[in-house]
């Protein structure tokens, strides 16, 4: 590839990153809502509801937690409630590592911090836009911390008015993630490399998916994808 | 009610911050790994064809799990993201074509 310029570090980039996450924040103000309802049936006070949303900051594992939450607390319930989180976001172990070349030369001392802000939007919005050559990573920065913003007052109005966001489905509201998902995909194809290794990703996700069910096919099928992407020669 | 808002069980916290940890864990652990993976041709190669295989792996099952309406979702945002090139545009066709199918009942 060509010689990589210097990554750099702008308060512009940084907009920047916040305004590529417009597409994605109905879905999210909506699921963050959803959220807030969900823990406030289960009988969460509001400072636990908002400890959990902003400290762990996963959507979908989040939810999987409230699942095995029941009270009162015990270490058993800690045990479980870490371990399907664990389960959830193991996907984030692949996601940080292909941040790899685009943050490897900025100082750890400021990626470490700001990786507690990665997420799947924020590295999709990341990945991108360092395909379109951007290297100023306040895209990734700015949109991981408007973000969270966003996911820590989204989950208030669902937590004092559960039944507004009642059914997000009919709106549509949950297909915002996929759809974001699938349109940031497109850009990705280049050809025969990724033909492969999308075809090789798919198929084992899914088999993993009927044979165990969960999230064990995001981690199968990626790296199966990777694989296949690294071994098969122009 | 009011005055217990504010408070918090002691054991949930605990539970917060594991998850916390453990969600810090993944998301800095791989990154941390490949910092100490040489970066060859070959893994290079795997890291540039991470982020397609991990979108598809997420995906398809969504998919499938998700009937007419997901698929329908994303086979719009697919076509309209090659077709006009936006992100906004193709996700706002998306997830009106989910709604509108939802609404008749599929």
């Amino acid at each position: 590839m060509i010689a990589s310029r210097p990554v750099t570090l702008s308060y512009e980039g940084c907009v920047r990153g916040a305004q590529y996450c417009l597409p994605v924040l109905p879905g999210t103000i909506a699921f963050g809502a959803v959220f807030g309802t969900v823990a406030a049936q289960k009988g969460l006070t509001l400072l636990e509801t908002i400890l959990m949303n902003s400290f762990v900051f996963a959507g979908a594992s989040q939810f999987v937690a409230m699942e095995v939450y029941t009270a009162p607390m015990t270490w058993a319930v800690v045990l479980a409630m870490t371990g399907v989180v664990a389960a959830v976001n193991m996907r984030m172990l692949l996601i940080g590592a292909s941040l790899r070349p685009w943050l490897g030369q900025v100082p750890s001392l400021q990626t470490y911090p700001a990786l507690f802000f990665l997420t799947d939007i924020n590295w999709l919005i990341a990945l991108r836009e360092y395909d379109r050559g951007e290297r100023d990573w306040g895209v990734y920065l700015g949109s991981g911390l408007f973000l969270w913003c966003i996911w820590s007052l989204a989950v208030l109005p669902g937590f004092f008015f559960g039944s507004l966001v009642s059914d997000p489905k009919a709106w549509g509201l949950d297909v915002v993630m996929p759809a974001f998902f699938i349109a940031l995909l497109v850009p990705l194809w280049k050809g025969k490399r990724q033909t492969v290794s999308w075809f090789v990703a798919g198929g084992i996700a899914v088999l993993t998916w009927y044979e165990f069910g969960g999230y064990w096919g995001i981690l199968t099928g990626a790296v199966s994808g990777a694989l296949a992407g690294a071994y098969l020669d122009d | 009610m009011i005055e217990n808002s504010f408070s918090a069980d002691g054991l949930f916290v605990v539970a917060v911050l594991a998850m916390t940890a453990v969600t810090y864990f993944m998301r800095a652990g791989g990154y941390w790994v490949m910092g100490r993976v040489p970066l060859t041709p070959r893994v290079r190669r795997a890291l540039e064809a991470l982020p397609g295989a991990i979108i598809v792996s997420t995906i398809l099952p969504i998919a499938l799990k998700g009937g007419v309406a997901v698929v329908a979702c994303l086979v719009v945002s697919g076509t309209v993201m090659a077709w006009v090139r936006k992100d906004f545009i193709a996700v706002v066709c998306a997830v009106a074509a989910a709604a509108a199918i939802r609404a008749f009942g599929y």
